[in-house]
């Protein structure tokens, strides 16, 4: 979130679309229904299903999965040619005004430098003009015909409200009606808030889905805005932790990257990381990125990471493919090239695409080790649940390890939530039986290999050898230690330039924030978005003051939100060029005369002149970027792709099938259905009653959704002879599932230039373990895809048929 | 509860400290805004959770309501109505959650033929005492709602106590607290009807012309009231009564009328069986009476051999 769950309250406007958050997000929802009571809100709801959140929306208009950068074009184009555009906004703080350089150009849905063979484009020419000093050249009044805002009028021009109702379903009134509610959010004192989640990440486009969105919200001056911004509302209680901390196969903490085999050394590695500023007096606040990396060195290495050795770059993994992500660890799995596996936390059987290749790629293995407080199906693969999980065990060789760990309410750490709140928690039961905290297990594993390492030797033994690991108990680092290295600490005495006499960090204290942060290897700190969360003030994240003086939703000393406590991101641009507010009843922060203040962290320097420096620091042009030169792989402006599964043609780009920049691993391609055998386009979701694979554990739980189902429209129920509460069966072609039919008026059939399109609804959450009654799992049937630039796995749109059948059967019952 | 008084209890005239009216400054009330509910059934499980009932687990037959109806295990249940509205040609999902009213006018504490089975505290709520309960299924049939269900198991009846046991150390129900959106609040009656008051206005204001309270006359008015975006139609949100609902007329009629014309008539063959014995005197046994008698027992004994 740009923004925070409190903060939603602030809105004049919410627009759910991506997501279902009364359904997914029911606690955080409550703040939508805050804004409706107190502020007169309106709340829209554009989702395939008239969902839950629907059910309590001002307006809802239906639109077809796996379309939504259509319709949100749409309104782009709606909002152009209504002229509803925040002007000053657009004017100063976007890159309308940067002109692009010549050769760029897009046709049939292809942007220049594409090469279908690589599936993949040379970015080179999407990228602007530069002048002699290398800054990017503008045109203010915006006439250049080569200026960002006009390239953005012609791409959107094709999108209009006949198309949009052409390709998405949507009628046109119904269009209409959403563009003009929002529209009338352009007014500088009016805002609109996005709520997305994994309806607009899990697809082939996803990260498209929500830039798309994002250009809109910056059209609107609605970035940086209390009540705007956008808004994900992250899917596990810690899954903003997992990014925040790195656990992808290409990051380190704190978005920094991996290098890759090309990057030998350090200075190599800098190189395509030192983020010029693009305009002249502005702020790329990511040159201060080797600071944040030779500090991270630090806390992994200590000593070990010194000047002479390039600060240990070479203990540093080199990345040989853009990522190891699940769908590519998956497909090595099942080629035979990977053979040993840890699943931490995550139960890929279930939550990965087409179980059928994820159950072979786990019995091609010979180790597997399932850490978990639950009985996951993963570590259960090989068994057989009749029909449920068909298996023959004694032919399974993989042997399978499994490491009861504690649960979140059994130890003590911090969660990092949506809202970029890192709160602490204390255990509240102790853990049953044998199972340890996860840190317990990684540290004795960490002994163990460095005792192998030690005796035998190997490859390269020096990464784990080196490792700094300073606990007071190395069997098992406390969480406050951990959070403390997360935080940073100063490593060697930094005297005071102005003054030797004093000292700007003193060695062994904890550092206040990240701008003191040093790339010589006097400071250390695991990951510098979490610097300040544990200073020698103590732990900021067991705050829990919840006093709110503004009455904004600020809470500025509950816990703490990263970056430096700073609740709303981009908040300078809640001001206009001259620093005033552009509503002050809602401003976040405004120039006084001297320097920012306000109720939140400034999100500039705070004596930073207005008129000078421009909000969007983290961009090195200063500003929001409505192209983005070179940085997404499938396009600087998005497109709209079918899925790679689609009932229908795609009506923009004819020749082009899903996202042209998506990564298709061999046998994927054959394994993607057509629209003659599987006619219907279904979706996955989750429901209010399960939390994910866990919750089917619950008892209570499985009282409140007991049995896997599918929902279809009374038509497509017609039309294929199915009855309220009759077991379905649904086939993709990977796989198929049966179901009990829910039958439903709030799925309609969408009519997409002019003929039917039939959804099918799944609800995922129901496996062979636990309180529930046994079920199939809904990714039997998804697409082996993810999104071009992420790899999140396409869950949300692909095609199935569906037919009455009978119920499933189990294997019998072994005594 | 202990600490609460109680304004009147079945099968007996007054209450145990007397007959004390539902006290106005005191009457509590729980207000389910219809319109700000999302269905997400934490309510539901709230319930289950507090009043540490185990509910089993069922199959899915078609529809979101799970389970299926109230049992004795679960006091509380939201149901799902698709309904299209054709005043604007469009859909809605109406989700109302279902469970005791807590009447002023109890029909079940008027139907129970159980002294102190069913009884009413002062602050309105209507709660049942399982040790009097005798299993009969008369409330049942009293309760103009169909609320209370009865334990084959248990033979007794269960339904919503309003958490009495919170309530009366000053804490709200187990459903209200844990209602993520607000829809369910508990405060005072009056406070309630305020609070409806503005919703019903911002209902209003978004073109819900018919919004209002639920809060039926029939029964003396509910300590469970709803604010409905159609309070013209309840009817819509499955199948709740209509706003004149009344307790059943055979209710009122076995209660009332009835109840003192079967108590005269017991009195009357009482009195009867008085004259008779002063005016005729006792029975007597007959020598023929005692022979008749021995040949009977003696012709079932030689068939029992």
């Amino acid at each position: 979130m740009t923004n925070s769950w409190q903060d939603i309250k602030n809105t004049d406007l919410v627009l759910i679309m991506g997501g279902n958050a009364a359904e997914a997000h029911p606690c955080g929802f409550k703040w939508v229904t805050e804004a409706k009571a107190n502020r007169g809100a309106k709340l829209i709801v554009v989702d395939p299903r008239y969902t839950r959140s629907a059910s309590v929306a001002d307006y809802y208009a239906p639109i077809r999965q796996g379309t939504d950068i259509a319709f949100l074009l749409g309104v782009i184009n709606y909002l152009i040619k209504n002229d509803k555009v925040q002007w000053e906004y657009t004017k100063n703080y976007t890159n309308a005004a940067f002109i692009v350089k010549e050769g760029f150009g897009y046709s049939d849905g292809l942007f220049s430098g594409y090469d279908e063979s690589k599936r993949d484009y040379d970015r080179s020419s999407w990228d602007y003009e530069y002048d002699e000093q290398g800054f990017a050249k503008v045109d203010t009044t915006l006439e250049n015909p080569r200026c960002v805002w006009n390239l953005l009028k012609a791409h959107v021009a094709q999108y209009t409200p006949e198309m949009v109702e052409r390709i998405c379903g949507t009628p046109k009134d119904a269009f209409l009606k959403v563009a003009q509610m929002i529209s009338e959010t352009s007014a500088p004192d009016k805002v609109m808030t996005s709520m997305y989640a994994l309806g607009w990440t899990q697809h082939s486009k996803g990260s498209q889905n929500i830039r798309c969105m994002a250009m809109l919200q910056l059209i609107l001056g609605n970035m940086g805005m209390m009540g705007g911004g956008m808004n994900a509302l992250r899917g596990h209680s810690n899954i903003q932790g997992l990014t925040d901390l790195g656990l992808m196969s290409n990051l380190i903490p704190g978005y920094l990257t991996l290098p890759n085999e090309r990057e030998s050394d350090i200075d190599t590695y800098m190189k395509t990381r030192g983020f010029k500023e693009l305009r002249p007096n502005q702020v790329s606040f990511w040159r201060n990125y080797r600071k944040f990396f030779v500090s991270f060195q630090k806390a992994m290495w200590g000593d070990n990471a010194r000047a002479d050795n390039q600060w240990g770059y070479d203990f540093l993994p080199k990345m040989d493919v853009p990522s190891y992500d699940v769908l590519r660890a998956f497909e090595m799995m099942h080629q035979g090239k990977m053979n040993g596996y840890f699943c931490q936390g995550f139960n890929p059987l279930m939550s990965f695409p087409n179980k059928n290749k994820i159950k072979a790629a786990l019995g091609k293995l010979k180790f597997l080790v399932v850490m978990d407080p639950l009985k996951t199906e993963t570590a259960r693969f090989w068994e057989n649940h009749g029909e449920f999980n068909q298996s023959d065990p004694a032919k399974v060789q993989t042997e399978v390890f499994e490491l009861p760990t504690t649960c979140f309410a059994e130890d003590e750490g911090s969660l990092t939530n949506s809202s970029r709140w890192l709160q602490w928690h204390w255990a509240g039961a102790d853990a049953p039986g044998q199972a340890k905290t996860d840190v317990w297990i990684m540290s004795q594993l960490y002994k163990r290999l460095k005792a192998l390492y030690e005796k035998e030797g190997g490859a390269y033994p020096d990464a784990i050898k080196a490792l700094t690991w300073n606990y007071k108990d190395p069997n098992e680092p406390s969480p406050e230690e951990l959070a403390r290295e997360f935080n940073g600490y100063v490593v060697a005495d930094v005297p005071d330039p102005a003054d030797p006499s004093k000292m700007l960090l003193t060695k062994g204290k904890q550092m206040v924030a990240f701008a003191a942060l040093r790339d010589d290897g006097t400071t250390a700190c695991g990951n510098w978005i979490y610097c300040g969360s544990f200073t020698e003030a103590g732990n900021m994240m067991a705050r829990r003051d919840n006093k709110d003086p503004s009455g904004l939703g600020v809470h500025q000393n509950w816990a703490f939100a990263w970056p430096a406590n700073r609740r709303i991101l981009y908040n300078r641009a809640s001001a206009d060029v001259s620093g005033k507010a552009w509503d002050p009843k809602r401003s976040p922060i405004a120039w006084d005369g001297t320097k920012w203040s306000g109720p939140d962290i400034p999100d500039i320097a705070p004596t930073a002149k207005p008129e000078t420096v421009m909000p969007f620091i983290m961009t090195n042009e200063g500003v929001g970027r409505l192209f983005v030169h070179k940085l997404m792989k499938d396009g600087p402006f998005p497109v709209h792709y079918e899925p790679f599964e689609s009932p229908v043609p795609n009506l923009v780009a004819s020749k082009v099938r899903g996202n042209p920049a998506a990564r298709v691993f061999k046998g994927d391609m054959e394994q993607f259905g057509d629209a003659k055998e599987f006619p219907f386009a279904a979706t996955t979701y989750r429901l209010t009653e399960h939390f994910h694979y866990w919750s089917k554990h619950n008892a209570v739980n499985a009282v409140m959704q007991p049995e896997l189902f599918v929902e279809i429209s009374e038509q497509l129920a017609e039309l294929r002879g199915i009855k309220k509460g009759d077991w379905v069966r649904v086939d993709s072609n990977r796989g198929y599932i049966k179901a009990k039919a829910v039958v439903t008026k709030r799925i309609k059939p969408l009519i997409c230039d002019g003929k039917p399109v039939h959804v099918v609804g799944i609800p995922i959450h129901w496996g062979f373990m636990g309180a529930t009654k046994k079920g199939f799992g809904a990714n039997v049937l998804s697409p082996f895809v993810g999104d071009a630039n992420i790899e999140t796995p396409e869950f949300k749109a692909f095609l199935v048929d569906i037919k009455p059948t009978t119920p499933p059967t189990d294997a019998p019952a072994t005594s | 509860m202990a600490t609460l008084e109680i304004a009147r209890q079945s099968a007996t005239r007054g209450g145990i400290t007397g007959a004390l009216p539902l006290k106005d400054t005191f009457e509590v009330a729980k207000l389910i805004d219809v319109s700000k509910c999302i269905g997400c059934k934490a309510c539901q499980t709230a319930c289950l959770e507090w009043n540490d009932l185990r509910e089993t687990v069922g199959v899915n037959v078609g529809v979101y309501d799970n389970p299926h109806d109230l049992t004795e295990n679960s006091w509380t249940l939201m149901r799902y109505t698709e309904w299209d509205n054709p005043e604007t040609g469009r859909l809605e999902w109406l989700i109302r959650k279902d469970g005791c009213m807590h009447c002023a006018d109890p029909g079940c504490l008027k139907a129970c033929p159980s002294p102190g089975a069913i009884v009413q505290y002062t602050n309105g709520i209507v709660d049942f005492q399982k040790d009097a309960c005798i299993g009969c299924g008369y409330c049942v049939k009293g309760c103009p709602f169909n609320i209370p269900r009865i334990s084959k198991a248990t033979e007794k009846a269960y339904k919503c106590t309003l958490c009495v046991d919170r309530v009366s150390v000053g804490q709200g129900p187990a459903c209200a607290k844990a209602c993520p959106t607000q829809a369910i609040s508990f405060g005072t009656k009056a406070q309630m009807k305020d609070l409806a008051q503005k919703r019903i206005k911002d209902l209003t204001s978004r073109g819900y012309k018919n919004a209002g309270l639920y809060d039926p006359p029939g029964v003396g008015g509910t300590h469970v009231m709803y604010v409905l975006h159609h309070a013209d139609k309840p009817q819509v949100y499955a199948s709740l009564p209509g706003n004149d609902v009344k307790i059943s007329p055979v209710v009122e009629l076995w209660k009332g009328v009835t109840k003192y014309a079967g108590m005269g008539l017991i009195a009357f063959a009482a009195v009867a069986g008085a004259v008779h014995h002063l005016i005729v005197g006792a029975n007597r046994v007959t020598e023929h009476d005692e022979q008749e008698g021995k040949k009977t027992l003696d012709g079932k004994i030689k068939e029992s051999a």
